[in-house]
């Protein structure tokens, strides 16, 4: 038996981690961990939030002794301070604490992804632009990306937080979920690797697995849970087989590298279109492309409708920033075999969105609908696979994350009200009682619906654009009349809001919101308006942000 | 005793094989354990693939992505059965048929 000498050296290389590039992601985990610990903690948060307080300081310490830094141990230190400050005001009251401080996380994870588009705007890349081994991506697609998703998770905590209140499932876990399901989203933005990808889809599905059945004693809830799991978890082993068959062909998982390996000529081409097929149908079933779309309708139903806006805005963002980066930036060279395919996809889901849409009665399944309408009309930046197109797919998602989540946010208004489900006509008369949130929701629908003067119109004009520059008229063609078919419905909804009369039988009540609620409401409001009518300064942010790292 | 290596086929055929029959079981039977036995066979059949490329390439990639997948489906797993246990609980029913509350 061979002597192990104890003594031998072990030469241990310490691999250089650019913490940088993953710095938005480990700040919003670190909140998500610091909120589900002081819930856990229950009344002994005031100690936990002490220990926080000491790893944060202990840490912030070391990292000086270390590196010598002292900006981001400085602000380690700061932050762990505030949370203990924060904790011993709100000790009473743990709801409160927890939506505070997974705000004020959002908050800081935007500052921080502002700095990481200072540091890549200044021409100074952050680690060569991909980072852990290549397995991260830092550019445009992925920083603009992040800023959709934080927003849209910003919003849905004054939403959630009133919705929940009222319905009586006011449970500590909404607030951690929201948070990682936001790190999956935004790693998923800045995957560089197909194994990254798969990771970030899962962080992200199993949060919103658990977000869309979180109303435990709710039939709808939990069904829509269920089909979005079966479904979820079907569609991730599709994709994963299609990335299993790319690392066959490449050798590796690195996107750039597989798409490289793809249009090479050597590679057997039947197992390259299989593996393309296979990933185009996985990607297409997380962004609700029909015929993939089944499950969209049925889980935003259910879901509790502050998580169906956050699903909506900002599932479909990061979905379609990997989409965008598999495709439109590793996959350049074999167009030939994808756009076909997915202009088939995009065609179909444009006119079949909007066409089921017209016939829903339930307001949140017309906004289902309307979302795998939506998903069509993104895509055509993907399939018109230019740089304009790219911008025009990330600044459409930008847009259609503030008009969802502000639509759906007045539904939740709604429903607390009504106490049930929302159909078209339980809005009548509601334009005359309360001018107010029923202006706003008509803000929204005319936004999705694409009228000028709206940022969807700007968005929409964005996109069909680059179709049209991108020789894909035809699609555009498409895009249009769908968007008129979709015009239709929104109208109806607004002319019931507004022209109809209220019904005799109806009983007194109350809109009550709480000033989150409103501010986030009002917030979306503003922006659907300035950006319909003074969009260039976030368009010129969107084409410089479409570029991929190489 | 001399190895017989087996080709790279075989292990990609009988992945393929048993990706299918995952994928047929989700779609045609009505049991939700069962549709999701189905889809723990399609994870499987992935890992086999990823580990026969694995050895074909000679790199661990394949490998250490196996692992990753086996730790996604226990976390898949805890997910799911605690919707299709809480679902149970309300409907008394674990057959796919009777989840019909939402339509179209």
């Amino acid at each position: 038996m061979p002597v192990i000498p104890l003594t031998a050296q072990v030469q241990w290389s310490i691999p250089d981690i650019p913490w940088g590039a993953i710095s938005p992601e480990l700040v919003l985990f670190g909140t998500g961990i610091l909120v589900l610990l002081l819930e856990t903690a229950g009344p002994h948060r005031l100690r936990a939030s002490a220990l926080a307080f000491l790893a944060a300081a202990g840490g912030a310490a070391a990292g000086y002794g270390l590196t010598g830094e002292v900006t981001w141990p400085a602000l380690l230190a700061l932050a762990g301070l505030a949370q203990l400050a924060l904790t011993a005001t709100w000790r009473e009251r743990p709801r409160v604490l927890s939506a505070l401080l997974s705000a004020l996380g959002i908050v800081a994870t935007l500052g921080v992804v502002a700095w990481q588009w200072q540091t890549l705007a200044g021409g100074e890349l952050l680690a060569t632009q991909s980072g852990l081994a290549d397995m991260v991506a830092v550019d445009g697609v992925a920083l603009f990306t992040r800023v959709t998703v934080l927003l849209a998770a910003l919003v849905s905590i004054p939403l959630g937080w009133s919705y929940l209140e009222t319905r009586r499932i006011h449970r500590a876990e909404y607030y951690p979920l929201l948070l990682f399901a936001a790190v999956g989203m935004n790693l998923l933005a800045s995957s560089q690797d197909l194994l990254m990808v798969f990771i970030s889809l899962e962080v992200l599905s199993l949060a919103l697995y658990i977000l869309t059945g979180f109303a435990k004693r709710d039939l709808t809830s939990q069904e829509g849970a269920l089909k979005y799991f079966l479904l979820g978890a079907f569609s991730s082993a599709i994709l994963l087989y299609g990335i299993a068959l790319s690392y066959g062909i490449a050798g590796t998982t690195n996107i750039p590298a597989v798409g490289a390996a793809v249009a090479a000529a050597d590679t057997p081409a039947a197992l390259a279109v299989i593996a393309m097929a296979l990933l185009i149908v996985g990607f297409a079933f997380k962004t609700a492309l029909v015929p993939f779309h089944m499950w969209t309708p049925d889980v935003y139903q259910g879901a509790p409708t502050p998580v169906t806006g956050f699903m909506a805005a900002a599932t479909k963002a990061a979905a379609f920033a990997a989409f965008l980066r598999i495709f439109v930036g590793a996959m350049g060279a074999s167009q030939w075999s994808w756009i076909p395919a997915l202009w088939t996809l995009a065609a179909i889901t444009m006119l079949v969105g909007a066409v089921l849409a017209v016939v829903q009665d339930d307001l949140k399944r017309m906004l289902g609908y309307s979302a795998v309408a939506h998903a069509g009309y993104a895509a055509i930046g993907l399939i018109a696979a230019t740089r304009e197109g790219v911008s025009g797919t990330l600044f459409y998602l930008l847009v259609y994350a503030v008009m969802s989540v502000g639509a759906f946010g007045v539904l939740s208004m709604l429903e607390r009200r009504q106490r049930r489900a929302v159909s078209i006509s339980d809005l009548a008369g509601f334009g005359k009682r309360f001018p107010v949130p029923a202006g706003m929701l008509s803000l929204f629908l005319l936004s999705l619906a694409g009228i000028p003067g709206t940022a969807g119109f700007m968005g929409k004009l964005a996109v069909f654009r680059a179709g049209v520059f991108a020789g894909q008229w035809v699609l555009v063609v498409i895009a249009v009349l769908s968007s008129m078919i979709a015009a239709f419905f929104y109208i109806r909804v607004i002319r019931a809001m507004f022209m109809d009369d209220e019904p005799d039988d109806l009983e007194t009540f109350e809109l009550e919101p709480t000033p989150g609620l409103s501010a986030g409401l009002a917030a979306s409001a503003a922006i659907i308006v300035v950006l319909g009518v003074w969009p260039t300064v976030v368009i010129d942010l969107a084409e410089q942000a479409a570029a991929f790292a190489g | 005793m001399t190895a017989m290596a087996v080709p790279l086929g075989w292990y990609l055929g009988l992945a393929a094989a048993l990706f299918v029959i995952g994928l047929v079981g989700v779609l045609v039977r009505r049991s939700l354990i069962v549709m999701f036995m189905s889809i723990e066979l399609m994870l499987n059949s992935v890992n086999l693939t990823l580990v026969a490329f694995s050895r074909f390439h000679g790199t661990l990639d394949g490998q250490v992505m196996a692992f990753f997948v086996m730790v996604v489906a226990a976390a898949e797993v805890t997910v799911g059965l605690a919707i299709i246990v809480n679902l149970f609980r309300l409907k008394a029913s674990s057959d796919a048929d009777d989840v019909d509350v939402l339509k179209a």
